[in-house]
């Protein structure tokens, strides 16, 4: 179960995705001749291309070129559509004309070069500022990556009317601030590559998390967050060293993911993890993403988290794991980032260093903090330090504790099973 | 070998009822069926029909021609496909591994009768 692995072919059959990836590469392709305003109009012809496929491709047979059709037919149908608003607004003819001819001369891009221009310019607009930050992941996921809606709401847990509603606030605030179609310039690079990064960091933790979502949804939501920050990092204009520190991050995180769960969705510890599993491929191209990222002096949270990210990823054993290294990582991440999620990951690794009674400590700072109120993580590992201080009693409520407030199923059980490994004479 | 015409009556899904990956899902499945109905050599042709009613065409003297056939429900054939088998039981046999029932479809099966 790879993650991005070479795209397999089935014999006569289609690529794995092309429908998906198609959708991604047409509507961005033509947006960039009607421009993003037009948005919907390009999304309906592309969904009506995918359509007169799925009714005559059965019959037919797939085509030779299954890509150069769909975007053959998703263009006549966009131009179809022109044609009829102009007819109805009685409008100029030219500006039909002009249109006309723009799309009738418009070859089907064939370079990976053209098509990941494109791309990149549609993550641009999809991640703007100005969209609401809740629809970002949802509409990069729907008009880059091709995902279906309902897709969407499976893969994080969400009502798929809630997921609709998003899309069309987003793409009115398109239409409304006149959301360009273009890698920004230089001066204004900076803030729009952020939220860029921030939506591709997002869309990959979201569906890494979200342990109860579908899985199969789930990985490739995963699977597209790494293909379209690669596409970022690897363009000259965005390919910034903070890019490539992301893009390092999620090749090593991503390299695990066949490994976290059992084969019943159990939750497997990075100790009780087969590392034979994780994807070495991987796990190099996360290496190269990082030598890349190490250019120039500004140091994101990225770069610390891709650090630490290595560091598992290149550990023989989770005995062998440099957790001096990581803590030193997290040292930094803590100032530069104030969370207390991070302030609760460092003491992890402050307990590898120097024991669990130092990570009770290090635990202090954010005990009864407000935004952890409902997370599992902090009573799980309080738990868990005290577990290793053998104190089961103390162990077993802090854990019963981390169960009232989780409601994921793999987590649950998970607890569960801590619970019942606390020996029976210290069980109470 | 005697041939028989699989008509795949169906309703006509909603616009905008599957995504791209769905539709993938979907044509493949008859994509594998259809090769391993042309590898066994059972398959003769097949083809898809237009979604607009047609005509029906009546009359002598004077013909008239109209749109249609309407029927009570909204189900069209979408499409067909020829299959070469001894007789019904075999095309029946056939026809069951079509995914067009698995989506849903109903399969209407006739002989075409070469004499």
């Amino acid at each position: 179960m790879s993650i991005a692995g070479p795209e397999a072919r089935n014999v006569d059959g289609l690529v794995d995705h092309l429908f998906r990836h198609s959708a991604g590469q047409i509507v961005s392709s033509l947006t960039r001749v009607f421009g993003p305003a037009d948005l919907e109009l390009v999304e309906d012809a592309v969904q009506e291309a995918m359509e007169k496929a799925l009714r005559h491709w059965p019959f037919r047979g797939i085509p030779d070129n299954p890509g150069g059709w769909l975007f053959a037919v998703a263009r006549n149908a966009a131009l179809d559509k022109v044609r009829h608003r102009f007819r109805r607004a009685d409008a100029a003819s030219q500006i039909v004309a002009l249109m006309e001819a723009k799309l009738e001369q418009m070859p089907m891009p064939v370079l990976a070069r053209e098509i990941a221009d494109d791309q990149l310019r549609m993550i641009f607009t999809c991640c703007h500022p100005a969209i609401p930050a809740d629809a970002r992941v949802a509409l990069t996921l729907k008009t880059v990556g091709g995902f279906g809606v309902r897709e969407i709401a499976r893969a994080f847990l969400a009502d798929e009317r809630t997921v609709a509603q998003r899309l069309v606030r987003a793409k009115q605030r398109i239409r409304e601030q006149r959301i360009p179609f273009t890698v920004p310039e230089p001066d204004e690079l900076g803030e729009r590559l952020r939220s860029v990064l921030d939506v591709l960091y997002l869309m990959f933790n979201d569906g890494y998390d979200a342990l109860d979502g579908d899985s199969v949804v789930r990985r490739d939501v995963c699977a597209e967050a790494l293909r379209l920050v690669e596409i970022v990092a690897e363009h000259p204009d965005s390919g910034l060293p903070e890019t490539r520190a992301l893009a390092a991050l999620i090749c090593f995180q991503a390299a695990r993911f066949p490994a976290r769960q059992d084969p019943a969705g159990d939750l497997l510890l990075l100790s009780e993890q087969d590392r034979s599993s994780w994807d070495r491929a991987l796990i190099e191209r996360g290496a190269r993403h990082m030598e890349c990222a190490a250019d120039g002096d500004n140091l994101t949270t990225f770069h610390v988290e891709a650090g630490i990210a290595a560091c598992h990823a290149v550990a023989p054993s989770f005995d062998e794991t440099d957790w001096h290294a990581i803590l030193g990582y997290y040292d930094t991440l803590v100032r530069l980032a104030d969370s207390p999620v991070i302030v609760l990951n460092r003491a992890v690794a402050v307990a590898m260093v120097e024991g669990p009674a130092a990570g009770l400590a290090a635990l202090e700072a954010v005990v009864g903090h407000p935004a952890l109120r409902r997370y599992y993580l902090l009573p799980a590992t309080r738990g868990e330090f005290h577990r290793r201080l053998d104190e089961p009693v103390r162990a077993r409520r802090y854990f019963e504790e981390a169960l009232e407030i989780s409601g994921a199923a793999p987590v649950r059980r998970f607890l569960q099973r801590r619970i019942a490994a606390l020996t029976p004479a210290e069980n109470r | 070998m005697p041939q028989f015409m699989m008509l795949l009556h169906s309703e006509p899904a909603p616009e905008g009822a599957y995504t791209p990956e769905e539709i993938q899902s979907v044509v493949q499945k008859y994509q594998e069926w259809s090769e391993k109905m042309g590898a066994a050599g059972k398959l003769a042709g097949g083809n898809k029909l237009a979604n607009n009613p047609g005509k029906v065409l009546r009359g002598t003297d004077t013909v008239s021609v109209v749109d249609g056939p309407f029927a009570e429900t909204k189900e069209v054939i979408g499409g067909y496909f020829v299959l070469e088998a001894k007789d019904y039981d075999e095309a029946a046999e056939l026809s069951k591994s079509c995914p067009h029932l698995t989506f849903g479809g109903t399969i209407e099966l006739r002989q075409i009768d070469g004499m």
